[in-house]
């Protein structure tokens, strides 16, 4: 299997798809020649011409608009954000269009376009450019939310995202970009709304997406040399949520702790851990925990944005505090 | 080609139905029947009419949820359009829709909308799609002045010039954004002066005059067809009742409702079609089916069933 970065798996995914279906079309800022500024659309525009790789103006809300027009019309648009903090620019397409049309046309018309957008800090980006909105998309009914954090989760789950007829927030993570995994070759995909055990452990139950698994499964390795075995699940999918995998899991180790890189409060962590109480009350040995952004706007000097951003070093200690 | 005088009298008598199903809405609305909103069209009719019939029923169309008549006039079922008001599962979106998102792909018709402006850019879209799929489709937008101030607006005028969309923008300007005189909250109130300096075809029309309506939609759709770009087509016309139910109208003097119903677009399209040559017993004529066609939609709406409690769980993904 090539070892390839997340960034490359995003472009293959695209190349493919666009090669075996006309209707996907890509818009976006700075998408075309330049490639995007993660290269995530690289040398596309050579392959399929600047009418499927088209560069937009910088006014989100009507090229996402103009996004959710096409597929109503037949095309597979997938519209990239520079930055998902822009999304909030566009809201109004995103939340109350592309995600009510198609219930309140009584189903008659369908919005299949992928909205990609990075997300996330750790670059010294500032407040404006490292924010994560997928515990607020998640409020939004109609709406299909990815954030994988592999290479190979990335091209799998963009090909589903793109062929599932429904609008999709595709969420990556401009740290994420230059890691490297090892990818299938060929048309594979991921199916949307599995989660996947990226390690098994009897002690606890990690759950995380995104970045932050990463950091997960670096805690996990510390954690190991401490005698504590960490599961460590990554969600894949935000939206449908994959309960089953994590009731199946605390079933065996009793604790449960959910980390991401949004804010904590009024996020994922504690939507997980409500619903762990309300389906599966028995399951846990000790209080679940959560792990996210503190709640301040992420600053920019890279002390204070460590530590207003969960750590590897913070999964490790919250893990052993629950010991 | 111009609307010989035979499609005239249809596009009268559609203009009735139009009426008629806002008048019907009415009723029902004060009898409690209806739930939520309702922005009547009364005194638009043929912005609707003359607009919609100028395109093919496959070309695209987006409005507002001032839509009503534009949603029937590019070809929703009356008796469909009914239903949904009254919440019934045989509306064209099993009520779950209801008054202000009017949709029916099968004509054309992408979505009315509840957002101002927003229906704008799904047009654009829905004209860049025709473009990629080397399709001649034309879509239209139709939109009130009271759009003209929302960002999503002007960057939608930006692109459809950039882009060349086979794009037909329709302002109607009604003179009043809500309940507020658009000439006190907008900088170039005449519009279309606005669009030309995006770079679009732009011109102002009497938005009261059917045949005026069609004329100038057909020309621009042809041009659009043609590869020739968008055009922005200035409505002008007037709202006879207010902006929606229970609006007392402090904005405005009878005096002046008054003067604009000697000038509404069904009256004066039944003085052209006198002049054509037609008797005031054709008229009657005209106005009895359009009258038999919204009792049968009435009919057919209370008879049908509310939506089974398992509906509002469906058509949320494919």
């Amino acid at each position: 299997m090539p070892n390839i970065t997340y960034a490359q798996a995003l472009n293959d995914a695209l190349r493919e798809e666009m090669k075996i279906d006309s209707r996907v079309f890509l818009m976006g800022e700075d998408i075309g020649h330049h490639g995007g500024i993660f290269r995530v659309t690289k040398d596309l525009i050579d392959e399929f011409g600047a009418e499927r790789v088209r560069d937009t103006p910088i006014s989100e809300s009507s090229f996402v608009g103009i996004g959710i027009g096409a597929a109503m019309a037949g095309m597979r648009p997938v519209v990239e954000l520079l930055f998902m903090d822009f999304a909030l620019v566009a809201a109004d397409q995103i939340v109350n269009q592309a995600a009510k049309l198609r219930y309140m046309s009584g189903g008659t018309v369908s919005i299949p376009m992928v909205v990609r957008a990075q997300q996330g800090g750790g670059r010294g980006n500032g407040a404006q450019h490292s924010q994560s909105f997928e515990s607020w998309l998640a409020q939004v009914p109609g709406l299909i939310i990815v954030a994988p954090s592999t290479p190979a989760d990335a091209k799998g789950l963009l090909k589903s995202s793109i062929r599932t007829g429904n609008p999709v927030v595709f969420i990556e993570h401009k740290l994420l970009y230059n890691t490297k995994g090892d990818v299938p070759e060929g048309d594979y995909s991921i199916p949307i709304g599995k989660a996947e055990i990226k390690r098994d452990g009897r002690d606890i139950t990690i759950v995380s997406y995104s970045r932050t698994l990463l950091f997960a499964l670096e805690a996990a390795e510390t954690l190991s040399q401490k005698g504590i075995e960490a599961e460590v699940i990554d969600l894949r999918t935000i939206e449908p949520l994959d309960m089953a995998t994590i009731l199946e899991s605390i079933k065996g180790t009793g604790r449960l702790l959910v980390v991401h890189e949004s804010h904590s409060n009024c996020g994922l962590g504690a939507e997980i851990m409500a619903r762990v109480y309300e389906q599966a009350p028995d399951s846990l040995i000790m209080p679940p925990r959560r792990l996210g952004a503190k709640h301040v706007p992420i600053p920019v000097a890279e002390s204070l944005e460590n530590a207003v951003l969960p750590q590897p070093s913070d999964i490790v200690a919250a893990v052993e505090a629950m010991f | 080609m111009p609307l010989t005088p035979e499609r005239l009298q249809d596009a009268y008598r559609q203009m009735l139905v139009i009426r008629k199903f806002e008048e019907t809405i009415r009723s029902l609305y004060q009898q409690g029947k209806i739930r939520g909103s309702f922005h009547p069209c009364v005194g638009q009719e043929a912005t609707a009419v003359g607009g919609c019939w100028a395109v093919r029923r496959d070309d695209y169309m987006t409005c507002t949820y001032r839509g009503h008549g534009q949603a029937i006039a590019k070809g929703l079922s009356v008796r469909a359009a009914m239903a949904e008001m009254l919440g019934k599962v045989t509306g064209c979106s099993k009520g779950k829709g209801g008054s202000m998102h009017f949709t029916d792909p099968s004509v054309g018709l992408l979505g009315a909308n509840a957002i101002v402006a927003a229906g704008v850019p799904h047009a654009a879209g829905a004209a860049l799609a025709s473009q990629l799929q080397k399709k001649d489709n034309v879509a239209l937008a139709f939109f009130g002045e009271g759009a003209v101030n929302q960002g999503v607006f002007l960057e939608s005028l930006n692109l459809a010039v950039i882009w060349k969309l086979p794009l037909i923008l329709i302002c109607e300007n009604n003179l009043y954004s809500e309940m507020t005189p658009s000439h006190e909250t907008t900088s170039i109130v005449e519009t279309h002066k606005r669009a030309a300096g995006f770079g679009f075809a732009a011109i102002q029309v009497d938005g009261n005059d059917v045949e005026t309506m069609y004329n100038a939609v057909e020309s621009a759709a042809e041009k659009a067809r043609a590869g020739g770009g968008p055009t922005y087509i200035e409505a002008m016309t007037y709202r006879l009742w207010g902006h929606m139910m229970g609006d007392p109208e402090i904005y405005r003097t009878k005096e002046e409702v008054m003067r604009a119903k000697e000038n509404e677009p069904i009256v004066r399209c039944g003085k052209r079609l006198i002049e054509l040559g037609c008797t005031e017993a054709d008229l009657s004529r005209l106005d009895g089916e359009a009258e038999s066609m919204i009792a049968d939609a009435l009919q057919f709406a209370e008879s049908s069933a509310v939506p089974e409690l398992a509906d509002a769980f469906t058509d949320i993904f494919i």
